[in-house]
């Protein structure tokens, strides 16, 4: 993590993640008498770093360790081994210092008051931050505007709906300011509009203020919206950190380039970063999958030949996922055993 | 009555840390009491110290089978309007409910009966009884108890058919029934005018009467005369709540509850 | 501190939830202040046999039920649902109150104060001071000072229980039960004088479990007379300062809990 002379080492750390573990031990009774024990690795030695103002998405599978991660770095719970530090404090033993530089979004669990009106958890949030009376308001009166909350200040929180609640609790982790925002599956189970106007949202809120974001989700749309990298986590590790792009090419799914050429022409087998994978109709329409840079491959093509059109193909997000999955599962497997 | 006695029975944890509970307070309570046999020189109000042991642990012993606490289910069941389907079955809903209640009553005497007298007797010691009546006496007397308590609750628990909030009305009842049961002390250390209004309730038939058998109080004339005073209880409550119960479905179907 | 004025705040909006239902509220609040008298029925019926019970009198008894009943109750008040944190926990309420930059112990009790106990609370007040002007007592500074100590000792001591109990809960999550029946049992004995029992018991009810301390000691303290099992005669007013070692205790108990919630992943 610290090499002399890399970026990363003027940038300051937000999240700082060194090898950390977390075990589980389930007691299972067998029988009448027998009890077998066995141990859960939730999170098995991961390591990561978020830099002051990034946004890193953090994707897994279900049960691959990101909720575990999170609760870690919120002080909810206690690493089994490794080093956590969140802006530069540890999580379990400066808790209440910590939940005044962060603002937490769970997705599923709600840190607003269930009974009382939607207002008055702001205002009771703002008294125990001890938020001055006018950067509250001026807080609350930006997210009213960008979020449209306003029709629902007055609705206790348990008469929301899901994306009217999740709003708020948006709000409710922002209203403090603070330097890092934590976002556990944020948009589980939202429509469409709501998930838009979340994604909006964050992305001006970044822009505006520079806050930290780390946000774990299922919906990759999130991430490409967002995240400036992806950490992906399966079985308790981390089997990818890099870019959306990187991640692409690192799961071995190409982007297709295809072109459509104004005369029937050569298998285009060697033009410099690209790999023909097909041709159709004689020659006339071929596709060719990106190694480097897009740009650069349709320069090259176009150098060799006359495009008369060109389409370049992402690869779908979800097949990237889930075969570096397959992949992380199958390298997991062959040396375990 | 079975589904009443298995149901129960699930409840083994929550049923010997009740047990434990009873058992505290049944050495503080004894304690007190004989502290008060102590000032009086060996025995208050017709009862020495082994009577006031054998009192209190038969006593702690019979709360949870006579269930002298809040009594819910059936309130939660006229609320919620699920009595309608009681009201489907072949046998009239307040026979299945005692029924019921009889079987939960019986799976109490395993722990919460035995488990409290147990170690209050054998730590404090308990009366022996003298007479081969006394212990028949006793189940006959503890069975109608549980059946008179049964009336009581019921009838409070019927009164949700007129009104939303039951829960003052059961406090109260509650805490009346603790007085003059002869819960807290029993009924013959009151004054002479508190006795006799004890009486006139069916709350001395709940408890108060079948530790007077226990601790061989009356003769078996007198005891047979209490048995019978409790018989008279069990039909006066029986029958009164059968026709609230009536009254209230009445109510009920006709405003389409 | 501006802290207290946040758990003020959050006592407001725990409050605001529970006075909505008007109606009832008044009848609880009745209700527990009548849950009293049951206990005062059993003192009087007792003493309507007997002149005397460990040495004192009817309304010396009364002192101490004043005393213990008016700490306990204020106590309930305050701390009384700590062992509710098994509730929160099952429903996932628990974190929420992790994440936020305040005490746990704070939150939980600005949140599920029982404002109901205040009948309890203030019928209990109102006959300790009808009792003291009663017994017409030895009045020292150092008498005037414990009647005004002792049911503030008292509530420590039932609040050290409760919070005890609610730390015990995060180990032992059935273990509510047999905490519960503890402390009210320790309610219930505290109202009497300790010495019915028997040695044994009452010195584990005086220095395991200060039930002693709470009314019975500060009592006898009050009322210049000598404990009747030889207890030194300095002790009784040595009962603040139990109070604060079981308030200590009590923390350490609590905190050792909430570290085992972290530690173990809830």
């Amino acid at each position: 993590m610290s090499e002399p002379g890399s970026t990363q080492n003027e940038q300051e750390m937000i999240v700082e993640i060194e090898d950390l573990s977390r075990h589980f031990v389930v007691r299972r009774s067998v029988g009448r008498l027998r009890r077998e024990k066995r141990v859960v690795r939730a999170v098995d030695g991961i390591s990561f770093t978020v830099g002051k103002g990034e946004c890193v998405g953090y994707i897994g599978a279900n049960g691959a360790g990101k909720s575990t991660t999170i609760k870690m770095l919120t002080g909810i719970l206690v690493p089994t081994s490794g080093r956590v530090r969140v802006c530069g404090l540890e999580p379990v033993r400066q808790r209440r210092e910590l939940a005044r530089r962060i603002g937490v979004v769970f997705g599923q669990r709600s840190q607003l008051w269930w009974d009382l009106p939607l207002a008055e958890s702001f205002r009771l949030l703002a008294a125990i931050h001890r938020l001055p009376a006018e950067r509250a308001a001026a807080r609350l009166e930006r997210c009213v505007e960008l979020l449209d909350i306003g029709p629902f200040l007055d609705t206790p929180v348990r008469q929301l709906s899901l994306g009217q609640r999740m709003r708020g609790e948006v709000t409710a982790a922002l209203l403090h300011s603070p330097e890092l925002l934590l976002l556990d599956e944020p948009t589980v189970g939202l429509d469409i509009v709501s998930k838009e106007a979340l994604r909006a949202f964050l992305a001006a809120e970044r822009a505006e203020t520079g806050t930290t974001i780390l946000l774990t989700t299922h919906d990759l749309p999130d991430i490409e919206r967002l995240s400036d990298r992806v950490v992906v986590v399966d079985g308790g590790q981390v089997v990818h950190t890099g870019t959306l792009s990187g991640l692409a090419a690192e799961a071995g799914v190409d982007r297709v380039l295809t072109v459509e050429l104004t005369a029937p022409a050569e298998p285009l087998g060697d033009v410099p970063g690209t790999r023909l994978l097909s041709v159709e109709a004689g020659g006339l329409r071929q596709h060719l999958a990106v190694t480097g840079s897009a740009a650069a491959a349709v320069a090259a093509v176009s150098a060799r030949t006359e495009l008369r059109d060109l389409t370049i193909a992402e690869p779908d997000i979800e097949d990237v996922v889930a075969r570096l999955y397959r992949r992380a599962a199958a390298a997991r497997s062959s040396t375990v055993d | 009555m079975r589904a009443g006695f298995r149901r129960y029975a699930i409840y083994r944890r929550a049923t010997l840390a009740g047990a434990f509970t009873n058992t505290v307070f049944g050495v503080i309570r004894v304690s007190i009491f004989f502290a008060a046999a102590d000032a009086a020189g060996g025995s208050v109000a017709g009862y020495d110290r082994a009577a006031l042991s054998t009192y209190t642990w038969v006593g702690q012993g019979l709360i949870a089978v006579v269930w002298l606490f809040a009594w819910t289910p059936v309130t939660l069941r006229v609320r919620s309007g699920d009595v309608a389907i009681d009201l489907g079955r072949p046998v009239h809903p307040i026979a299945a409910w005692l029924a019921e209640d009889i079987g939960r009553a019986g799976q109490a005497c395993l722990i919460r009966f035995i488990g409290p007298l147990l170690v209050g007797g054998l730590l404090y010691g308990l009366q022996v009884p003298t007479r081969w009546t006394t212990v028949p006496l006793f189940v006959l007397s503890a069975t109608l108890a549980v059946v008179v308590s049964f009336g009581g609750r019921i009838l409070v628990s019927l009164i949700a058919f007129w009104l939303v909030d039951v829960r003052g009305v059961l406090t109260l009842y509650v805490l009346t029934s603790n007085v003059l049961c002869g819960l807290l002390v029993p009924v013959h250390f009151l004054p002479g005018w508190a006795q006799a209004f004890a009486y006139a309730t069916p709350f001395p038939s709940m408890l108060q009467v079948p530790l007077d058998m226990a601790t061989e109080r009356y003769s078996d004339a007198e005891s047979v005369g209490l048995l019978a005073m409790q018989v008279g209880w069990v039909a006066v409550l029986l029958a009164v709540a059968v026709r609230v119960f009536d009254r209230g479905t009445r109510k009920l179907v006709l405003q389409g509850g | 501190m501006a802290d207290t004025r946040v758990y003020a705040t959050l006592l407001r909006a725990g409050m605001a939830g529970q006075a909505t239902y008007r109606a009832s509220f008044a009848v609880e609040l009745v209700g527990t202040a009548l849950g009293m008298g049951l206990d005062f029925v059993e003192i009087f019926a007792v003493f309507h046999q007997v002149p005397s019970i460990a040495g004192l009198s009817f309304v010396e008894v009364v002192l101490v039920f004043a005393i213990a009943s008016t700490g306990f109750a204020t106590a309930d008040l305050l701390v009384g649902q700590s062992d509710a944190v098994i509730r929160h926990v099952r429903d996932g309420t628990f974190d929420v109150v992790l994440l936020r930059p305040l005490s746990v112990l704070g939150q939980l009790a600005a949140a599920d104060v029982q404002l109901r106990r205040l009948g309890r609370v203030s019928v209990s007040l109102l006959l300790l001071v009808v009792v003291l002007v009663r017994l017409d007592l030895d009045w020292t500074p150092a008498r005037a000072a414990m009647a005004v100590l002792a049911p503030i000792a008292a509530t420590v001591v039932f609040g050290a229980l409760f919070v005890a109990a609610g730390g015990i809960a995060f180990w032992v999550v059935d273990a509510t039960e047999v905490t519960s029946a503890l402390t009210y049992g320790s309610a219930y004995l505290a109202q009497w004088p300790t010495g019915v029992l028997t040695p044994v018991l009452a010195r584990f009810f005086t220095f395991v479990i200060p039930a002693a301390f709470t009314a019975y000691l500060p009592a006898l303290a009050l009322l210049g007379k000598p404990d009747p099992t030889g207890l030194p005669e300095w002790l009784p007013w040595a009962s603040p300062l139990a109070a604060v070692a079981a308030a200590v205790a009590a923390g350490l108990v609590w905190r050792s809990g909430v570290r085992h919630y972290v530690g173990a992943g809830g």
